[in-house]
């Protein structure tokens, strides 16, 4: 198990959250999303120039710039398919 | 008799409350404002099995209830002012974790709630397993499971709500434990809040005090308002606890209450509440679109020629009954013409009235479609994904990818409006990018400049109409963009808000949705039209026509007809041509001597530069009343300088024929019309939502000396290559 900033995973890579690293507006419209410690999420796609990402998480399609991913890391999780 | 029972529908945006809404209430609702503040309230009635009517409103839909956004602040004061006997929160069975959040807030608030979970058959048809009783009997709310598009259900659910509105139900917050840590300090919070009583009236003080903690701007506001001495302890125990957590765990008290959150609807989901039949990650026909339609090459193009299709669907199948319409007042005009005596009242009718209202009505087919197209995708789902594949370009000028909906509403896909374009921007939370598109929205195609666009599109642009306007729309596009950049850059300096935003699942959109979206813009284009526009048009033939000619130089007129008459002509005809002539010299000259020739007149000086003359300046000052009033002023300066058989000739071949126009002048009215000042419903509103004048006049003043220098280029440019 790897930790990670989501910026930096990659489409497919699947993971888990350990810590959401901002507070204010930017950290309770995170959190809201249910990006929250615990939650299972996986690298959906980018937008066509890099930014934003798209997560599925909890079944749902959520979209995050790449700087606001940038305060969520994650614990990878190793292909098991 | 008892007052009528009041149920506030809430729920996460996309969860279904417009759909339940439309099925509970139908055709008796109502369309208001929240007083003070620019967020829609929608109220209904509806009629219970036992015949009683209750209220039904529509709240604004949000994921939480803090103070970030004005949405949020609108839900939670109505909720804790006005009090509603219940409240029905829509929740989305097919995303149920994330949909309880809110659902976790409305109880602690307290509120009197009831559980709608809306779109079981998506759940169903996702192997999602949800036992209602189960969620029921672990909230300890009532649950209805409903289908609000089909209807299934909401007997069931109002029964339901019914039951519990009669009982003068006490709100019962419910307490989630958030740790040792906060759940200690809140008790000690409670307690400074019970020994205050503050605001204790209106909120519970578990909830003050986790709003304390929350550094909830509203309530923190409100509790120094109330209390200075109250406040100050509260916030300083609030500081405490940031410190401490902040210090020993890294993290901050609200992000602690989030996740505990989470925790407990995770806690409540496992006890045999939710079983999936499928691996989470499954890719449904939802995945399988996005794959193609956010495709990193793919998707642009196919945006462009989703966007592109649009114009080619509007214009192509918008022709025939525009065609009719056309004909249709053309044929009142003639009646007009045959019944009615010459005469100051004749004038009025053909050139203010009908020429007018005709002139506006007449683009009303192309406006629907435009708008029927517009409602496929927004109700579809694509929209979002147009804000998903949008945003790093709008970030960059200083916006958010969620602007994206009011420019494509003011006509960034034409034929929206800058009005409810200026109010779409309500869903911005920050001031800033929110006023950066508020001052740029109108440089959008909007619906009222359509008719003038297309007219010189058809008329010096034919056969290439469809791509002059596309072309127009980038023009329009990147217009605004640069324009905000600049406002980011100098007037609204500063950072810029959260993207985070969820792409709905793609739906097919129902038809009785679609109708109601087109009905209500389209409408909202006629009322204007035949309201304010009919008004305007009339002032302008006043202005067109008064003071009229000197008594000597009507004098001299009369005699040239005498002398005509006289003289010898081959045949009738030739005689009738002459006399043609004099009528039109004499109208023309009227109307230059006329109020508006004079400004127009006066304006020339300077708007020669951008190849405009007396009468296109006529137009486009009447145009700042509404852009669509450039057209039937054209038309009403133009058919007012001609007289006779030639009075039912449309605008389209007079322009045409008209030497002093050419496809250069052409293109410097449109652009300027495009970009000159907002018409002045929206320059009002532009100042309203933006909360002072001062911006409706930058938007004004800004705007048109803006669009002069554009205008001014392009014909001296064109002018000089020899393009006219
Ligand atoms: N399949 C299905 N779709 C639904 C249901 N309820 C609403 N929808 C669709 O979900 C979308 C969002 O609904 P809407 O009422 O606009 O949500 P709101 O944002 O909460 O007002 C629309 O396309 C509806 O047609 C349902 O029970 N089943
Ligand atoms: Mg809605």
């Amino acid at each position: 198990m790897a930790r990670v900033v989501l910026r930096r995973m990659a489409k497919n890579q699947r993971g888990v959250i350990a810590v959401v690293k901002v507070g204010g507006e930017l950290g309770q419209r995170i959190r809201e999303m249910g990006l929250v410690p615990g939650t299972r999420i996986t690298v959906q796609g980018r937008a066509p120039l890099n930014d934003p990402v798209a997560l599925r998480v909890m079944g749902g399609t959520l979209t995050l710039r790449n700087n606001e991913a940038d305060y969520i890391e994650v614990e990878i999780q190793e292909e098991q398919r | 008799m008892k007052t009528p029972l009041t149920f506030a529908l809430a729920g996460n945006p996309n969860a279904g409350k417009t759909t339940l809404f439309n099925a509970l209430t139908g055709a008796r609702q109502h369309v208001g404002n929240y007083p003070g503040v620019t967020v829609e309230r929608k109220s209904g009635i509806h009629t219970l099995p036992d015949g009683t009517n209750c209220n039904i409103v529509d709240l604004p839909g949000t994921y939480s209830l803090t103070a970030y956004s004005i949405e949020e602040v609108v839900a939670r004061d109505f909720l804790v002012q006005e009090r509603p006997d219940v409240v029905i929160n829509i929740v989305d069975a097919s995303n149920l974790e994330r949909n309880l959040y809110l659902t976790i807030q409305l109880m602690e608030l307290g509120v009197p709630l009831i559980i709608a979970l809306n779109m079981m058959d998506v759940a169903h048809d996702r192997g999602i397993e949800i036992d209602p009783e189960r969620l029921s009997a672990l909230l300890g709310v009532p649950v209805v499971p409903i289908v609000a598009r089909g209807g299934r259900g909401i007997s069931n659910l109002m029964a339901e709500a019914h039951r519990l509105g009669q009982d003068t139900a006490v709100w019962r917050p419910l307490r989630v434990s958030y740790g040792e840590d906060l759940d200690s300090m809140l008790l000690q919070m409670e307690k400074v809040i019970e020994e205050h009583d503050l605001l204790t009236d209106t909120y519970s003080p578990r909830w003050l005090a986790m709003k304390y903690l929350e550094n909830d701007s509203q309530i923190r506001e409100k509790g120094a308002r109330t209390s200075r001495q109250a406040a100050t302890l509260l916030e300083g125990m609030a500081a405490e606890a940031t410190r401490h957590h902040q210090v020993t765990l890294g993290t901050l008290p609200e992000a602690l209450i989030a996740d505990q959150r989470y925790g407990f609807i995770k806690s409540v989901l496992r006890q045999g509440v939710l079983s999936l039949r499928h691996d989470p990650d499954r890719l449904y026909t939802t995945d399988r679109i996005d794959q193609v339609l956010t495709n990193r090459l793919l998707g642009p193009v196919i945006m462009l020629a989703i966007l592109f299709g649009l114009y080619t669907f509007t214009f192509t199948y918008s022709e025939l009954p525009v065609a009719w319409l056309e004909g249709f007042f053309g044929w009142m005009g003639d009646l007009a013409e045959a019944a009615l005596p010459d005469g100051p009242l004749k004038s009025l009718i053909i050139s203010g009235i009908i020429d007018g209202v005709g002139g506006v009505l007449g683009f009303v087919p192309l406006i629907m479609f435009m708008f029927f197209g517009i409602a496929v995708l927004e109700d579809s789902g694509y929209l979002a994904r147009v804000a998903f594949m949008m945003d790093r370009v709008f970030h960059t000028f200083g916006l958010h990818g969620s602007s994206v909906m009011a420019y494509i509403v003011s006509g960034g896909i034409a034929g929206g409006c800058a009005v409810p374009g200026v109010m779409a921007t309500r869903t911005l939370k920050s001031r800033r990018e929110r006023l950066a598109t508020l001052l740029t929205v109108s440089f959008m195609n909007c619906g009222a400049k359509l008719p003038v666009l297309a007219l010189l599109t058809a008329v010096f642009f034919a056969g290439r109409q469809a791509m002059v306007m596309f072309l127009l729309t980038l023009l329009a596009w990147a217009v605004a963009m640069v324009v905000a950049k600049i406002y980011r850059l100098t007037v609204l300096k500063g950072p810029s808000t959260p993207f985070v935003m969820e792409l709905p699942p793609y739906r097919f959109p129902t038809l009785r949705g679609l109708l109601i979206h087109t009905w209500e813009r389209t409408w909202h284009y006629i009322k204007k039209a035949g309201t304010v526009i009919l008004a305007i048009s009339v002032i302008l033939w006043a202005m067109m026509t008064y003071p009229g000619l000197p008594d000597q130089e009507e004098a001299e007129f009369a005699a040239q007809r005498e002398s005509a008459r006289s003289e010898y002509f081959a045949s009738e005809d030739e005689l009738a041509q002459r006399l043609g002539a004099i009528d039109r010299r004499e109208a023309e000259r009227s109307l230059e001597l006329s109020l508006a020739g004079r400004i127009g007149r006066s304006l020339e000086g300077i708007s020669r530069l951008a190849g405009f003359d007396w009468r296109t300046n006529i137009a486009l000052v009447g145009g700042f009343a509404a852009k669509e009033v450039v057209i039937s002023t054209l038309g009403t300066a133009y058919s007012l300088g001609e007289v006779g058989p030639e009075a039912s000739e449309s605008l389209a071949t007079t322009l045409a024929n008209d030497p002093a126009w050419n496809p250069v002048k052409a293109l410097a009215m449109m652009v300027f019309v495009m970009f000159y000042a907002p018409c002045f419903v929206t320059v009002v509103c532009i100042a309203r939502e933006a909360g002072s004048w001062k911006w409706g006049a930058l938007a004004m003043g800004f705007n048109t000396v803006f669009a002069f220098a554009m205008a001014v280029l392009i014909y001296q440019v064109g002018m000089f290559l020899g393009l006219g």
